[in-house]
C-alpha cells in the first residue's frame, strides 16, 4: 500500500502543499497576524518537514513538538477557531492536490488528534 | 548542570545559554556578528561525533561542512554536555588586498586576491576576519574568470570593520576571509526564466553578481534589477548598470529611491517591494528572484512575492543581518 506521501507524487508534491496550505494562511485575517514575525523561509522548510511525516514521506522531523511550538501564541489568543482553519486548510490543499477523499479524511484526523496539544490542554 | 568541554577547559553553559553565550561568557574568543543563524562568523565544531546536532544549528551549513560536525555556536542551546572546538586555521584562507577604490554613496570597492583553493559562485558571501578576531560577513560580486573578489563596503556610522575598511585597509594588506557561504547565486538551466534582482545600498554586490554570472552563461530571459535606496545620493556604480543595459537588451535596470528630492531622471519615486511587485511576470513557475540587503525589506520582498505566486524555492535571499549588540 503506498503512503499518501506517495501517492501525491513525493517530495515536489509536498513542496507544493506546503506552499499553497502556507500562502492561504497568510492570506486569511483571521490567522496571519500570526504569522508576522516569523521567518517564512524557516517556517516552510519546518512545515515540509512536519508534512512530510504525517504523510508517510522519508523526512525525519525534527522540530518542536506540538505543545512547545504554539505554547507562547496562546498567549496571543491562539485558540479552537484557529486550528479549525488550520486543519480546514490542509484539507482544501490536499484535495486541490488530488488526494484521494479517505486519505484527506485522515490527515484531517490527524491534524484534529494534535489539537489539544496545539492549544496546550494536555 | 551543563557544561561545555573545549581542550582542557570545561565551561558552564546556563539553560537556555547559546554555546556562542557561553563561551563569551568564559572570555573565550569566538568570531560572531549576527548572533541569529544567518552570517555563518560563530562556525564551531563538535568533537564527539556520535552526538546528534539539532536542525537549527546547521540551518544554511553546505553538506561538506555538516557531515565534518560544523555548527553555529549561535544558534545551539545545548541540554547535554558537548566537547567542541573552534574551526582553526583549516577553514581559513589568506589573501592581500589588491585594490580599495571610493564608489561614492559611502561605498568602497575592495578587491582582494583569489587565495588559492578558494572556489565560490558570484552572489556568495564570505566572512572577513581581522587578527583581533572581529569578524563580518560580505558579498562577492565578482566571478572566478574575473580573477579578483570584489566586495562592496557600506560605512556604517560607528561602524567596526566597515570604518577599518574605509579608513585603515590599503592594496598590499594581508586579510583573512573564509567562505564561500549562502546560496545567492545563478544557477544554469531554464534560459528563458524571467530574473528579478532586487537589493537596497550594497545588496547590489550579490546581485551584480548574479547577474554577472547569467550573462556569461548566456541568458536569454528577461533580467530585471531594481536598485533601492533612500534617496539618489545613496545609489552607486550607474554607469557600469547603464553599460550592462546597453549592451545587453535583456537586462533593465531600475533605481529605486523613497524620497522625491534630488532623486535622478530614472529614478522611481517608491518602496522598493512595491515596484518590485510592480514588474510581476506572467508566469511565475518561469520566474527566479535574489533579494538582497536591509533585512525587513528583504522579509517584505520575499514574503509578497510568494503570496503573488512564486514558489519559495526560486527565491533566494541574504539579508544583511547586522552585528547582534554583545
Ligand atoms: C550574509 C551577509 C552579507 C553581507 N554583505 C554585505 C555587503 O556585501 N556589503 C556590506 O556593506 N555589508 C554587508 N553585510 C553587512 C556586514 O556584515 C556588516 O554588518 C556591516 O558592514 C557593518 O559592520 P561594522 O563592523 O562596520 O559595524 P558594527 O560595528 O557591526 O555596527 C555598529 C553599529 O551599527 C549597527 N548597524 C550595523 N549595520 C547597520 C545597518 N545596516 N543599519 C543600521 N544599523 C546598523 C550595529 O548593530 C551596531 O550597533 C552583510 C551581512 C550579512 C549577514
Ligand atoms: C493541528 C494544528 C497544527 C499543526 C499540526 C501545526 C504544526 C506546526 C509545526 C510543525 C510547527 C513548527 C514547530 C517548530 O518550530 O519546530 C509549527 C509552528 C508554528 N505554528 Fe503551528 N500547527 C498547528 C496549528 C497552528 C495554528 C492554529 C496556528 C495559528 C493560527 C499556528 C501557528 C504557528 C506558528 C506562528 C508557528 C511558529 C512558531 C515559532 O517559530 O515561533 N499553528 N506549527
Ligand atoms: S551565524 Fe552565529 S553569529 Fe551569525
Amino acid at each position: 500500500m503506498p503512503t499518501l506521501y506517495e501517492q501525491l507524487g513525493g517530495e515536489p508534491a509536498v513542496q507544493e502543499l506546503t506552499e499553497r496550505f502556507y500562502r492561504k494562511m497568510l492570506a486569511d485575517d483571521r490567522v496571519s497576524d500570526f504569522f508576522d514575525d516569523i521567518d517564512m523561509d524557516r517556517q516552510l522548510a519546518k512545515q515540509k518537514a512536519f508534512l512530510t511525516m504525517v504523510t508517510g514521506g522519508p523526512n525525519h522531523y525534527t522540530g518542536k513538538d506540538m505543545r512547545t511550538a504554539h505554547a507562547h501564541l496562546l498567549q496571543r489568543g491562539l485558540n479552537d477557531s484557529h486550528v479549525d482553519v488550520v486543519v480546514h486548510y490542509l484539507g482544501e490543499t490536499l484535495e486541490e492536490l488530488g488526494a484521494p477523499a479517505e486519505a484527506v479524511a485522515t490527515v484531517r484526523a490527524a491534524a484534529n488528534s494534535l489539537r489539544d496539544d496545539v492549544l496546550g490542554r494536555r | 548542570m551543563t557544561v561545555l568541554r573545549l581542550k582542557s577547559e570545561t565551561i558552564p553553559v546556563t539553560a537556555g545559554q547559546s554555546v556562542l553565550d557561553a563561551l563569551l561568557a568564559h572570555g573565550v574568543a569566538v568570531p560572531n556578528s549576527c548572533r541569529s543563524g544567518v552570517c555563518q562568523s560563530c562556525l564551531m565544531r563538535l568533537e564527539d561525533p556520535s552526538v546528534e546536532i539539532p536542525a537549527a544549528a546547521q540551518a544554511g551549513l553546505k553538506v561538506s561542512l555538516r557531515v565534518q560536525g560544523y555548527f553555529l555556536a549561535c544558534s545551539w542551546q545545548p541540554t547535554a554536555d558537548l566537547a567542541v572546538a573552534l574551526p582553526g586555521e583549516g577553514l581559513d584562507f589568506h589573501t592581500t588586498v589588491l585594490a580599495n577604490e571610493d564608489l561614492g554613496a559611502a561605498v568602497r570597492r575592495v578587491r582582494l586576491a583569489v587565495p588559492e583553493g578558494f572556489v565560490w559562485r558570484a552572489g556568495q558571501f564570505l566572512t572577513l576576519l581581522r587578527n583581533d578576531g572581529l569578524a563580518r560577513s560580505y558579498s562577492i560580486a565578482s566571478r572566478p574568470e574575473d580573477g579578483w573578489l570584489e566586495l562592496h563596503v557600506r560605512r556604517i556610522p560607528g561602524g567596526a570593520m566597515s570604518g577599518w575598511l574605509h579608513d585603515v585597509v590599503q592594496p598590499g594588506d594581508a586579510m583573512t576571509v573564509r567562505g564561500p557561504f549562502g546560496e545567492c547565486f545563478y544557477t544554469t538551466g531554464r534560459g528563458e526564466d524571467t530574473l528579478l534582482l532586487a537589493g537596497t545600498g550594497t545588496g547590489l554586490a550579490p546581485l551584480l553578481g548574479v547577474l554577472r554570472e547569467a550573462l556569461a552563461q548566456g541568458h536569454a530571459g528577461p533580467i530585471r534589477l531594481f536598485h533601492g535606496a533612500v534617496s539618489a545620493a545613496g545609489l552607486y556604480l550607474r554607469d557600469e548598470l547603464a553599460s550592462l543595459c546597453a549592451r545587453h537588451a535583456n537586462v533593465r535596470v531600475q533605481p529605486v529611491v523613497l524620497h522625491a528630492e534630488g532623486a535622478c531622471d530614472e529614478c522611481v519615486v517608491g518602496a522598493l517591494d512595491e515596484v518590485l511587485l510592480s514588474a510581476a511576470p506572467s508566469d511565475w513557475r518561469t520566474a527566479r528572484a535574489w533579494l538582497c540587503g536591509d533585512p525587513m525589506l528583504v522579509a517584505r520582498m520575499r514574503k509578497r512575492l510568494f503570496m503573488a505566486g512564486l514558489s519559495n524555492r526560486s527565491i533566494f535571499a541574504d539579508p544583511f543581518v547586522p552585528s547582534a549588540p554583545a
